[in-house]
């Protein structure tokens, strides 16, 4: 991965990385008491690739056909955001948040929404947890959910607005029980990255009681 | 009472949040710090601290399994495990290794009841 053009020093790629880190660590608790079932997460990676390599690095981990929910937001922080895991298991997904012994036809008529909630539980979790350690306020729009390759995936929305540069931060989570596993990815131009950058330097301000170096 | 708290998370930023509560809620006391469950287990083993604070998402083992390993070598040691996944199973986990679970970002307040039970151990 090609960290190098991370316009972010290390404390401040550290600082992005804990957020994501606390972000989904609350997603999960909540996803947890959604399934009744623990839900193993990563440690975060984080490089700066554009929406090409993304896509490349995706379909590299996972070779068949994805699902993924997604949601922009905009205000103090700007991107879009992504919860991505393998077709296959969409299905069983939707059967551990509906719960009970549903017929296949009930898992098939439900997936849609079963997914655009999960989608919206984790993403919004996740992404108001790091607008809240950062003193900032976002917008989340509604979920919505995409079919396809990590190609398709990643060039979703406007592309031409979003720049081609994206930073992809991903988290993977597994739910043991039911073989579920899946990734959290989050998708930033170059402009929404330095308007971040203030917002980390001001993050690590508070946290750490350091004053800028700079 | 001065006493030596290790504290141990891959990042470095979540250290320093560490060691500014400790500075705020325990001014005279010192602190270690590691990277890494690896590291945590060294610096144990050269000169052990009084008071653990580990990190539950680490690279390679987490830090239930570190607390386990620190269980181990010092049965009385106060250990808490800092984490914003508060998953009922890490919480029993926690539990059963007589841990204490801080929240993620650290609370000042519990922070300082965790370290006010340490004082008194």
């Amino acid at each position: 991965m090609t960290q190098a053009r991370v316009p972010l020093s290390e404390l401040e790629i550290d600082a992005l990385t804990e957020l994501l880190n606390i972000g989904v660590s609350k997603a999960a608790t909540s996803l947890r008491d959604l399934i009744g079932t623990h839900v193993a997460l990563s440690v975060p990676h984080l490089a700066l690739l554009s929406r090409e390599e993304a896509a490349k690095t995706m379909t590299e981990r996972e070779a068949n056909a994805l699902v993924g929910v997604h949601q922009s937001f905009e205000g103090d922080l700007q991107g879009r955001a992504l919860l991505i895991f393998p077709e296959a298991k969409s299905l069983e997904l939707v059967r551990a948040v509906a719960g009970g012994d549903l017929s296949l036809e009930d898992i098939i008529a439900l997936e849609h929404e079963a997914l655009a909630e999960t989608g919206n539980i984790i993403l919004n979790n996740c992404l108001a947890t790091m607008a809240n350690l950062l003193k900032r306020r976002v917008k989340i729009s509604l979920p919505k959910i995409v079919h396809g390759t990590g190609e398709t995936i990643f060039n979703i929305g406007d592309t031409s607005e979003e720049g081609d540069s994206a930073l992809f931060l991903y988290i993977d989570f597994l739910i043991r029980d039911r073989d579920i596993r899946g990734y959290i990815t989050m998708l930033m131009d170059m402009p929404a990255l330095f308007a971040l950058r203030e917002l980390l330097r001001e993050f690590i301000e508070r946290t750490s009681g350091e004053t800028r170096a700079e | 009472m001065t006493k030596r708290v290790l504290i141990v998370d891959d990042s470095r930023l979540a250290r320093m949040a560490v060691i500014k509560g400790l500075g705020q809620l325990r001014p005279g006391w010192t602190y270690v710090e590691a990277a890494n469950p690896d590291e945590a287990v060294a610096s144990m083993r050269a000169s052990a601290a009084d008071v653990a604070v580990i990190d539950f998402n680490m690279p390679v083992r987490d830090g239930l399994a570190l607390a386990g390993e620190l269980r181990e070598l010092h049965p009385d040691l106060p250990i808490a495990l800092l984490s914003a996944n508060a998953q009922e199973e890490i919480l029993n986990r926690t539990a059963q290794l007589g841990a204490t679970f801080l929240t993620k970002p650290l609370n000042t307040a519990a922070f300082g009841a965790f370290l006010d039970t340490a004082t008194q151990q």
